[in-house]
């Protein structure tokens, strides 16, 4: 299969290699990566902090550019999540009908790294390797808005080596949220304590998760602990050997 | 648009408690340091919402009671006008009389009044969201007249000189030690070797609204439900006190909001299984009070309903909004809320807290006098997921942010680098050209201390993924 990838702005500029991650395993499962340079942003920062309008040209070039893939896969659920539920919202809001229409349809062919790998390719064991300890955090968008339930788990208990161990508390905000974690800095930083001390208690040395913001606020927060705990994406997990 | 006798030709902005002091970040940030308020808050949160979950897990149909609840309410709002105007033609058919107050102001005005007619100068009060958003108590101590308070978590927060910090526990801030040293300080016939056992405390209060149950010859009390095909009035309710007040005085008085009313009988059907079981995590809740204008010889034999507005009809002109009238109070979204659990009821200012707060409070106001709530969620969800009528509050949060920024007059620096961002990312080489500037990121630390004080700015990698990307397909 031809797979457009999504790679996200923060991951293209911050983790390419969850990008490099991601291709290199949709490649191992015999599929074909091609990746549209044209891609940008999807917005979804402008319109959780207010700027519809300004979200509006990203909405718009997002669009020009994933409309010729059949299956577009992003390794973030976060940003999945905006192009499923706020495009056709954007685009409404600003009377434009037929962009709204369009990105309907574009949204209907994107998918979440592990929503990809379970329902449109229904592969659970990836071949992966990983002889870590290692604990999931469900992101939000991830559970909440694209509803991705298990997938992740499904995929993670079938990697090789892999000591996988609970996050209590699991499916709790890590307290990013976005412009959230800056506008409401004080509150941010008090559900990412808690989150990091569930973390902590599992003894894992990888937390891992399905996208690349929550993992940089986890991780933010375990670089200032003297602690061996680190950021791993799931798609950095499912793609080594 | 027309004036009509002097009718303002907007709908009338919510006054009372619905506004705070100071922004959300600020009165969080206050909150955020008391150690005593997060152990309390965290474990109250924790046990309400592992009772709520299960007693949710154990209904078949939950998710269709979810959306008959929903599809009740908006079917409601399509025609509220018409709905109230039945309800103002059943209640006076049985022998009460309805009053129309346009905002908490007039609101009080009327009660106050009626409360003077009666011959009173005090009265017992079921506890009531509506009266509290009006500043009822205030009121009506201003004009010489004592409100008692009788849910036993209202009286705590009253006799505590307090405000409540949550819909359905307003004394959730408060752990049960905090509660026997109000007592002995407030509670003059409390026992002096009171202790912090639950139940001695239960006890105390007990004996002290007996006596106020038997004097008091007016009450005051709020609705969860109105039934507009009947006139019936609905209070449900877990200790028992709300339902003396609302048999014993001679005279009832009922605050509610005009969102309350349902159309018929069958559908608080819905409503009374979805109620208990997201706000007290129960099956059923011990008390539900139902009354029908007056009974002679049987309970109250004066009834009055006032019909509260207090920026209502502002928030169903907004389409995108108006579904925040859906709330039926059970306060689900507190508890399941990661800001909540963690800021408590009181940052939020109004005395709406939580998610369904962030959201009504700015709708009843207008969002430039609540203009820091809506972004007080991290737009996680839970909220969304655990409304029992689906008010789907992140939409709506961000609806209201967008309405916030789009209101506001003049250029910030957030609409500035807002614009700026969507300038460079509306075309691939600009951005690409921004890219190159992310080893500069650290230099910008200084100025995102809001997020370098509790953590680490990741290190920029020395190559983007699209650079790779060329070097490996070029």
């Amino acid at each position: 299969m031809r797979v457009a990838l999504f790679v996200t702005c923060l991951a293209d500029a911050m983790f390419p290699d969850v990008g490099k991650a991601t291709v290199t395993l949709l490649e191992r499962l015999g599929h074909e990566v091609v990746f549209p340079e044209a891609q940008t942003c999807c917005g979804q920062m402008h319109v959780n902090t207010g700027y519809q309008r300004q979200a509006l040209s990203l909405v718009e070039h997002h669009m020009r550019t994933f409309e010729p893939y059949d299956a577009i896969v992003a390794p973030s659920g976060s940003c999945v999540g905006s192009v499923r539920h706020q495009h056709a919202m954007v685009a409404e809001r600003a009377g434009k009908r037929q962009l709204a229409a369009r990105a309907a349809e574009v949204a209907g062919r994107t998918y979440e790294l592990s929503e990809f790998l379970v329902d449109v390719l229904g592969v659970t064991d990836v071949g992966a390797h990983y002889p870590h300890r290692v604990t999931y955090h469900p992101t939000c968008h991830s559970l909440r808005l694209l509803r991705v339930g298990d997938r992740p788990l499904r995929l993670l208990r079938a990697v090789r080596g892999i000591d996988l161990v609970e996050l209590p508390d699991a499916e709790q905000c890590c307290g990013f949220g976005g412009t959230f974690a800056l506008k409401n800095a004080d509150t941010s930083a008090a559900m990412l304590a808690d989150k990091l001390r569930s973390v902590l208690s599992t003894e894992a040395s990888v937390v891992t998760a399905g996208d690349s913001s929550c993992l940089m606020h986890i991780g933010g927060g375990l670089s200032r602990l003297s602690v061996d705990a680190k950021p791993v994406h799931l798609a950095q997990i499912l793609a080594a050997r | 648009m027309s004036t009509f006798l002097g009718m303002p030709t907007v709908a009338p902005r919510g006054v009372g408690h619905l506004r705070g002091d100071e922004s959300f970040p600020k009165a969080a940030r206050a909150a955020l340091g008391n150690e005593q308020l997060r152990r309390n808050l965290g474990h109250a949160t924790r046990t309400i919402r592992a009772k709520r979950a299960a007693v949710v897990a154990e209904v078949p149909d939950w998710e269709e009671l979810r959306r008959a609840g929903e599809a009740l309410k908006a079917a409601t709002m399509a025609r509220l006008p018409e709905l109230l105007a039945e309800l103002e033609e059943r209640v006076a058919a049985a022998g009460g009389t309805v009053h129309w107050a346009r905002d908490a102001n007039e609101a009080n005005r009327i009660v106050t009044g009626l409360v003077r007619a009666a011959g009173a100068d005090e009265v017992v009060k079921v506890k009531s969201m509506a009266t509290q958003e009006i500043g009822l108590n205030e009121a009506l101590a201003a004009e010489g007249i004592a409100a008692w308070e009788t849910d036993l978590a209202e009286l705590i927060v009253q006799l505590g000189h307090d405000k409540p910090s949550h819909i359905l526990v307003p004394a959730i801030h408060r752990n049960r030690t905090e509660i026997r040293d109000i007592f002995l300080r407030e509670m003059p016939d409390a026992p002096p070797d009171l202790t912090d056992d639950p139940r001695r405390l239960a006890m105390a209060a007990r004996e002290h609204l007996r006596r106020k149950f038997l004097s008091a010859k007016v009450a005051v009390s709020g609705a969860n439900f109105a039934v507009a095909e009947t006139g019936t009035l609905a209070v449900v309710e877990s200790e028992g006190n709300g339902r003396m007040c609302l048999t014993l005085p001679r005279t009832l008085i009922t605050v509610m909001g005009i969102e309350k009313v349902v159309p018929t009988w069958t559908d608080l059907e819905v409503f009374l299984q979805l109620l208990p079981r997201s706000s007290t995590g129960e099956r059923m809740n011990p008390y539900t009070s139902l009354w029908t204008g007056v009974t002679p010889g049987d309970g109250p034999q004066e009834f009055h309903l006032v019909l509260l507005d207090n920026g209502r009809t502002a928030v169903l002109a907004d389409e995108a909004g108006r579904s925040a009238l859906h709330c039926i109070r059970c306060s689900a979204c507190l508890n399941v809320c990661p800001v909540y659990e963690r800021t408590g009821g009181h940052a939020y200012g109004s005395v709406y807290p939580g998610p369904i707060g962030a959201v009504l409070s700015p709708q009843l106001t207008g969002v430039e006098d609540n203009a820091s709530l809506p972004y007080a969620s991290s737009l996680c969800g839970a909220c969304f997921d655990a409304c029992p009528v689906r008010i789907d509050i992140p939409s709506m949060l961000v609806h209201l942010r967008t309405k916030h920024v789009e209101e506001r007059k003049g250029p910030s620096p957030e609409a500035i680098s807002m614009a700026a961002a969507s300038w460079v990312m509306a075309r691939p080489g600009r951005f690409r050209g921004a890219e190159r500037l992310r080893r500069l990121l650290p230099l910008a630390a200084p100025f995102a201390r809001g997020w370098t004080a509790s953590r680490d700015l990741p290190e920029p990698p020395a190559q983007t993924f699209r650079e790779w990307w060329r070097t490996r397909n070029g």
